[in-house]
């Protein structure tokens, strides 16, 4: 794919791709604007509380009678840093561990990979939840925990790719020639498995903001940033959805469901042109 | 991988092939265990003070308490006895008290993950069994209409959090008060006989099942999906079309059988997957399981108790891989043939 016109092509034609693309452009768009947007401030309390969607909250207000529309958006942050941040660790991860594993084979492969399917069989949300609860009181550290231990499924992935790569003939010339092992992987392996490894990267960024907000509704992590999570925990905890104010709920997790599925259909529409053996 | 099936191999060796796979699994299972174990030694030592101010920091314990758990943790003995008397205390069951239950954790996980299998087993195979029956509809039609909208409708579901489709079935059906919302009986009832326990029991579980195997069957849509997607590549269906046979027998005496096979291994891999939905979705349903236990530990600093239950879900999913791993070797008769280094 190494034109870029040729595969904005590709990826006109695929309808998914195009609705997730909207989607995420439109959430980036609204948590930019949040500052300059006609919406009241998120910390701004109001007399009216728990009061239903109307022309001046479209959201309603919650409990301490703030717009939970103005909440909504400033959430938004959130998810977008926690999931970029943590979809390039993983990505990190996942390119060192797989690129060394597939490559160099052997033991290094053997320690590698039984290292991952380590992490691979371990509930890695109740690991995290733990992991979390004990150490992870701030975004970055939410950050860091989701990262160092969600690269298993993409170091799994980078490995075959490089175990199909390291059988052409590019790269077992260069290896003939005598050029480090180093270089072949960084000028020759990392080039090819790259590209693929975007679509997996968009997905792990709609795994990491998946993850952080169901942290958060449970109560641990960085539960004092204004959050989707923590919408949805105060609307639990507040005993919202026993009395029936439902739009504290029903807002905050439908932005978050779109933002997710909007990363979830962007990536899954990038593994079918990148990987086109499933598509056409 | 497999490899393909090689000519002339004798029963002994297939005998020994099979045997060397079930080691390795054994081996890698008990390998995990214990590399768990060891892990919740010391990820609650590297917290400042010791285990007891950690697990135990700000609680009243009586001097009779301190004394059991000094005794517990070995605190007078050197690092290397504690981790033995860990792993010990571990494997006899003693996980320690939970404070906010005055009770030992094995005792409180031990209901605990019997109600989370009442909730999590259905869920399961109703997962599964849609799973597969719309990604063998998607599979078939590939690239139709109908295609499209069975993936799509799984990938949304999938990407949907647990708890917030869990809280908007409860706001959607608390109005009509036809089915209870929450916890797993009613409160104050007394049952005349098992029967209506059961029935009782039965109306709580409607809502979360519901909802766990809507948030579960997605992934395995796809997989089955494209599972039959690889087995139509395959030369036997190409024979069995050339053949004449009819549509409708390849796709379910030919290419069905053979495209399961991945689903028991890809069970195996998204059982954690469930797990974690099962947390969440216990949560919302304060269904008394192992992942409400956990919310409650965590609402209440309880250290000892999600110690504990963290232990113990580890340990089943790495048990329900093993039992996979099983099932596969006795669906797929080539793995007996496979060779191992």
């Amino acid at each position: 794919m190494r034109n870029l016109n040729e595969f904005w092509a590709k990826y006109k034609k695929n309808k998914i791709g195009i609705v997730g693309l909207f989607i995420i452009i439109f959430f980036v768009l609204l948590s930019i604007l949040a500052p300059i947007l006609p919406i009241p401030s998120p910390t701004a309390t109001t007399s009216q509380i728990d009061s239903p969607p109307s022309l001046i909250h479209p959201f309603g207000t919650n409990d301490l009678g703030e717009d939970m529309l103005s909440l909504c958006i400033w959430s938004i942050e959130i998810s977008l840093i926690t999931g970029i941040f943590a979809a390039i660790i993983i990505i990190l991860i996942g390119l060192i561990i797989g690129m060394i594993s597939g490559y160099y084979g052997g033991i290094i492969d053997e320690i590698f990979m039984r290292i991952t399917d380590f992490f691979l069989v371990i509930p890695s949300l109740v690991l995290i939840i733990v992991i979390t609860a004990l150490f992870g009181a701030n975004l970055f550290n939410v950050i860091l925990i989701i990262g160092l231990l969600s690269w298993p499924t993409t170091a799994r992935i980078v490995r075959s790719m490089t175990l199909s790569l390291k059988e052409r003939q590019f790269i077992e010339a260069a290896k003939i020639s005598n050029v480090p092992n180093f270089y072949i992987i960084f000028k020759h392996l990392f080039p090819n498995v790259f590209p693929v490894i975007i679509a997996t990267g968009i997905l792990n960024i709609s795994g990491a903001i998946f993850t952080q907000a169901s942290l958060v509704f449970l109560g641990v992590g960085n539960i004092t940033d204004l959050s989707f999570g923590l919408l949805l925990h105060n609307a639990f905890e507040g005993g919202d959805i026993i009395g029936g104010f439902w739009w504290t709920s029903l807002f905050p997790g439908l932005f978050l469901t779109l933002i997710i599925i909007g990363f979830v259909f962007i990536g899954r529409s990038l593994e079918q042109i990148l990987n086109p053996k499933r598509s056409e | 991988m497999l490899i393909s099936v090689t000519r002339g191999t004798r029963k002994s060796d297939i005998m020994r092939s099979s045997t060397i796979y079930i080691i390795r699994r054994i081996v890698f299972a008990i390998a995990v265990i214990f590399a768990i174990i060891i892990f919740n030694f010391i990820i609650f030592r590297l917290l400042p003070g010791n285990p007891i101010d950690v697990l135990y920091g700000g609680k009243i314990l009586t001097p009779q308490q301190m004394k059991m758990l000094y005794q517990q943790f070995g605190l007078n003995q050197p690092m290397w006895l504690q981790i033995l008397i860990y792993i010990k205390n571990t494997l006899t069951g003693n996980l320690g008290i939970s404070y906010t239950y005055s009770l030992p954790v094995s005792s409180i996980l031990f209901n605990a993950i019997i109600n989370s299998l009442i909730l999590g087993t259905p869920a399961l195979i109703f997962a599964i069994l849609i799973g597969m029956w719309t990604g063998k509809i998607a599979g078939w039609k590939r690239n139709s209409q109908i295609d499209n909208v069975v993936t799509n409708i799984s990938m949304i579901l999938w990407s949907i959090p647990a708890y917030w489709l869990g809280t908007l079935l409860i706001l959607l059906v608390m109005k009509t008060g036809i089915i209870p919302v929450s916890g797993m009986f009613t409160i104050g009832t007394i049952y005349p006989n098992f029967i209506s326990e059961l029935f009782d029991v039965l109306k709580h579980l409607f809502l979360p099942l519901i909802t766990l195997t809507l948030v579960t069957f997605g992934s395995y849509t796809l997989i089955m999906r494209n599972s039959l997607l690889d087995v139509f590549d395959e030369d036997y269906i190409l024979t069995a079309r050339a053949k004449g046979v009819p549509e409708k027998v390849v796709l379910n005496k030919h290419a069905v059988p053979n495209a399961r096979l991945p689903i028991v291994s890809m069970i195996a891999i998204h059982f954690g997957y469930l797990v974690g939905g099962l947390v969440l979705i216990e949560t919302v349903f304060s269904w008394p399981g192992i992942g409400y236990t956990i919310y409650q530990a965590i609402l209440n600093r309880d250290y000892p108790l999600l110690q504990g239950a963290f232990l113990i879900i580890a340990i089943s999913v790495v048990l329900a891989n093993f039992v996979a791993d099983l099932i596969y070797l006795y669906l797929d008769p080539r793995i007996k043939y496979e060779k191992f280094k």
